[in-house]
C-alpha cells in the first residue's frame, strides 16, 4: 500500500496536466523579470506534487500561472494542457468556467481567502449554483455534505458560521470545503498549512491526504518546508531562481539528493536529529532576479562550482528514469 | 553594587573578549508568578468585556550562559513573556529578578540598567528597524544613548556588525531595504549585542527566514553565545530549532507552563499529554514513516475564557472529572528534580485515576 503510493502515477495513460515550457514574466523590456523559466512537467489523476522551494523560488508563481491567476502585468507563455483543455487558449468566460469546477486553489490565509460578509455555507453554496447549476436548496445541502467530508464538528451549525467565528484550523478545513465542492480534478494548495499550529498542521494534512483518496484528484503542493513534503507528496520538484532544478520521487529525493541546492537545503534543515551539532548553511542568499548570474543561478552559492557553471545554464537532465537535475556535474563519480 | 561602576566596567569590556564568570552562580534571570491579562473592552466607555490571559501565574528561572527554550502555539503567551521580560509591557502581578535584584523593588535595579543587561531580537527583521538608519547608525543608537561619544559609538558599530558576519565596509552605510532578511536580522543581533548584554532574548528570531538563511543565523547565534557566554531565553514554535539549540526547555499552553525541563527529557520522556501531542505533531521528514492518525484533535481554545481547571482538558486524551475543577501544580517527572509538568495524572493524591500513589510510609524505616 505504501510502496504503491509512493511509486510514481502510471505514464501510459494521458496526464490529467500537461505543461511544457512555462515561463513568467513581470514587467517589460530592461526592467522585465523572469520570475519562472522553462518549466516542464505532468501530473496524474490521485498524484501529488510538491513544489519545494524558498521564497523568491517562482513556486506560487508557477502554480498560479497553470490557471492564469496573475495580474495582467505578467506574461506567461507556454503550453498547459489540463484534462485536455489548452489553458492558454480559453477566453475569461471560459477560464472563469474552468476555475473552480476542473482546478481549484486553497491558500495559506484562509480568512483573506474567503469573503469576511458571507456566511460559510452561503459562500459554499453560491460557487455550487454558479459552477454546477444546481439549485439553492440543493446547493446549501452539497456545502453541508463538504463541510463533513473536512471533518468540521457540528457541521451544521457551522453553515451559518462567519468565517472569523471559526478557529484557523476550521476556517482552513472550510476554505478546503469551498474549493473541492464543484469537485475538481485538480486541487492547487498554496503553503496551506504554514501559517497553523503544529498540532493544526498535521490535521490538515491527513484531511488533505484522505480526501485525495476519496475524491482521486490531483494536487499540486506548494511548500518551503520539506518535512511537509515527506508527509504528502509522491513527487517533489525543487525550485530555485524560477527554474525546477530537480526532480523525482519524493524517497529519491530524500534519499539522494544530487543537486548541490537540495543537498544545501538538507544541510540547512533543522530536524528531531540535530542537536547541537552545527548546521552546514548554503552561503549567500538567493540572487536578485533583476540581476540573474549569466550561467547556473546556484553558481554563486555552490561547493562544487566549476567555470563551466558560469558559462551557460545547465539542462534539466534526466540521469535515472523519473529523476531529473539541473547540474552539469550530476554523472560525476563522487557523490556526497 | 554600584549600578555606575558597573555599567562603567561593562562598557569597558572588549567585546570578544572572553567574559569573566566571577559573578556567583545562581539564575541571572529568574520570574515568579509572572500574569499579564490584557483587556478587552468594547462600547462607548470601553466597559470590560473581558481578559485575554496571556500569562498567568508564570514562574521560571534562567541559569548563566543556558539557553532556555520557549515553545508552544500561537497564543500561548510565548511573546508577552520575551516583552514582560525587557518590560516593554508592565506585569499586572509577580516579580522579576535580575541577579536576585527584584526589579520593581524601590532603590533596585531600573528598567533602564535592566535594559543594559537584557536585550532583545525581534521576528519581523524589517519591522524592527528603524528605515530611515543605517546599520552602522542602528547599531549605535543605543550607545549614543547611553552618552558614549559618536565616534567611538560608530567604530563599536562597525566592530559588532564585524562580529556578526557583516562587513563594515559593505553594509555599515545600507538601510534596511537594501539588505536582504538574514542581513537584516544579523543588524538586529548586532544592535542587541552592542551595548555588551548579558542576556538575550529571541523572540522568534529564525522563524521568518528561508531555511538556508535560518540555519546561518542559528549558527550565529550559537557561536556568539559561546564565545561572549551569553544567555538566551529562545522563544519559538518550532519545536525542531527550539530542541537544537535549548538546554532546557519551557513548554506553554493558553498562558500556562504545562512542562519545564531538561531538553533531552522533555523530548524523549514528556510527563505532559500537551508536550506528547506537540511532538509527536513534529512531522518525521521520512516518507516512509508518515504520521497516520493526528495525535491531538481540534484547535487551541481561546484563551479569552480559557477551560477551567487544566487548560488542555478540552483535548487531552486523559481527561477526567478532577481536571475541570482543580488546576494542576507542577508535579515532578520520573527521578529528575528538573523536569516538571502540570498535569494531575502526574500528581500524587491529585484525584486523577492514572496519579502515582503515594509511597506508604511503614515501608519506610525513617518512619519516626
Amino acid at each position: 500500500m505504501t510502496a504503491d503510493l509512493l511509486r510514481p502515477a502510471d505514464r501510459t495513460s494521458p496526464p490529467l496536466l500537461d505543461v511544457r515550457e512555462l515561463s513568467v514574466r513581470f514587467g517589460f523590456g530592461g526592467s522585465a523579470l523572469d520570475a519562472v523559466s522553462g518549466v516542464d512537467f505532468q501530473l496524474a489523476l490521485g498524484e501529488t506534487l510538491c513544489l519545494l522551494g524558498e521564497s523568491g523560488s517562482g513556486k506560487t508563481v508557477t502554480m498560479r500561472a497553470l490557471i492564469r491567476l496573475l495580474p495582467p502585468t505578467a506574461l506567461i507563455t507556454g503550453r498547459v494542457v489540463l484534462d485536455g483543455i489548452d489553458v492558454m487558449a480559453l477566453d475569461a468566460n471560459r477560464l472563469r468556467a474552468m476555475r473552480g469546477t476542473k482546478v481549484s486553489m486553497i491558500f495559506q490565509d484562509p480568512l483573506t481567502a474567503m469573503d469576511p460578509v458571507f456566511k460559510i455555507g452561503s459562500q459554499i453554496a453560491e460557487t455550487v449554483v454558479c459552477h454546477d447549476g444546481l439549485s439553492y436548496s440543493a446547493a446549501r445541502a452539497r456545502a453541508l455534505e463538504f463541510l463533513e467530508l473536512v471533518q468540521i464538528p457540528s457541521a451544521r451549525r457551522r453553515l451559518d458560521a462567519y468565517p472569523h467565528e471559526l478557529s484557523g484550523g476550521l476556517r482552513q478545513r472550510a476554505m478546503i470545503a469551498l474549493a473541492l465542492s464543484c469537485r475538481p480534478k485538480l486541487l492547487l494548495a498554496d503553503e496551506p498549512t504554514t501559517a497553523l499550529d503544529a498540532t493544526v498542521q498535521i490535521q490538515i494534512l491527513l484531511l488533505l491526504r484522505e480526501l485525495q483518496r476519496k475524491l482521486g484528484m490531483a494536487t499540486i503542493f506548494v511548500t518551503h518546508d520539506l518535512s511537509v513534503a515527506c508527509e504528502i507528496a509522491d513527487r517533489v520538484a525543487v525550485m530555485y531562481a524560477g527554474r525546477f532544478v530537480e526532480t523525482g520521487t519524493i524517497s529519491e529525493v530524500i534519499d539522494s539528493p544530487r543537486h548541490p541546492y537540495t543537498i544545501g537545503l538538507f544541510g540547512s534543515t533543522v530536524h528531531s536529529g540535530t542537536h547541537n551539532g552545527p548546521l552546514t548553511p548554503i552561503p549567500g542568499a538567493p540572487p536578485d532576479p533583476s540581476n540573474m548570474p549569466p550561467g547556473c543561478a546556484f553558481a554563486p552559492r555552490c561547493p562544487r562550482v566549476v567555470p563551466a557553471c558560469n558559462e551557460r545554464i545547465p539542462e534539466l537532465a534526466e540521469f535515472e528514469p523519473g529523476r531529473q537535475a539541473r547540474c552539469p556535474r550530476i554523472n560525476e563519480e563522487e557523490h556526497s | 553594587m554600584n549600578s555606575v561602576s558597573a555599567t562603567t566596567e561593562r562598557r569597558a569590556r572588549s567585546l570578544a573578549g572572553p567574559r569573566s564568570h566571577v559573578e556567583e552562580d545562581g539564575p541571572v534571570l529568574s520570574v515568579h508568578e509572572l500574569k499579564k491579562y490584557f483587556r478587552l473592552s468594547s462600547g462607548l466607555f470601553g466597559a470590560a468585556r473581558g481578559y485575554v490571559q496571556a500569562v498567568d501565574q508564570v514562574s521560571f528561572s534562567v541559569s548563566k550562559g543556558e539557553t532556555l527554550g520557549v515553545v508552544g502555539e500561537s497564543g500561548c503567551g510565548k511573546s508577552t513573556i520575551a516583552r514582560l521580560l525587557i518590560r516593554l509591557i508592565k506585569p499586572d502581578q509577580g516579580r522579576m529578578f535580575l541577579d536576585g535584584q527584584d526589579v520593581d523593588a524601590p532603590n533596585s535595579i531600573s528598567v533602564r540598567e535592566l535594559r543594559h543587561q537584557v536585550q532583545m531580537v525581534f521576528q519581523d527583521s524589517y519591522a524592527s528597524l528603524n528605515p530611515r538608519h543605517t546599520a552602522a547608525e542602528e547599531v549605535s543608537f543605543g550607545l549614543s544613548a547611553q552618552g558614549v561619544a559618536r565616534s567611538e559609538a560608530r567604530r563599536r558599530a562597525n566592530e559588532v556588525l564585524d562580529f556578526v558576519g557583516l562587513e563594515p565596509g559593505v553594509f555599515a552605510d545600507r538601510y534596511p531595504h537594501e539588505l536582504s532578511g538574514g542581513q537584516r536580522q544579523r543588524v538586529n543581533i548586532a544592535r542587541a549585542l552592542a551595548i555588551n548584554p548579558r542576556v538575550l532574548i529571541l523572540d522568534e528570531a529564525v522563524s521568518s527566514l528561508d531555511k538556508s538563511v535560518e540555519a546561518q543565523v542559528l549558527n550565529l547565534l550559537i557561536d556568539i553565545k559561546k564565545r561572549l557566554g551569553l544567555t538566551y531565553v529562545f522563544i519559538s514554535h518550532d519545536l525542531n530549532v527550539v530542541q537544537f539549540v535549548s538546554d532546557r526547555v519551557l513548554v506553554m499552553y493558553l498562558g500556562k507552563v504545562v512542562e519545564i525541563g531538561p531538553v533531552e527529557k522533555v523530548y524523549r520522556s514528556a510527563g505532559h499529554p500537551y508536550t506528547r501531542a506537540l511532538i509527536a505533531s513534529r512531522l518525521s521528514m521520512d516518507p516512509r514513516r508518515r504520521i497516520a492518525a493526528p495525535p491531538v484533535a481540534g484547535d487551541l481554545p481561546s484563551p479569552i475564557n480559557p477551560p477551567s481547571g487544566c487548560r488542555f482538558r478540552t483535548r487531552c486524551p486523559i481527561a477526567e472529572p478532577v481536571c475541570g475543577t482543580k488546576e494542576p501544580l507542577l508535579a515532578a517527572v520520573g527521578d529528575d528534580p528538573l523536569h516538571v509538568a502540570a498535569c494531575h495524572a502526574l500528581a500524587p493524591r491529585s484525584g486523577h485515576s492514572l496519579a502515582p500513589q503515594p509511597v506508604s510510609r511503614t515501608a519506610s524505616p525513617s518512619g519516626a
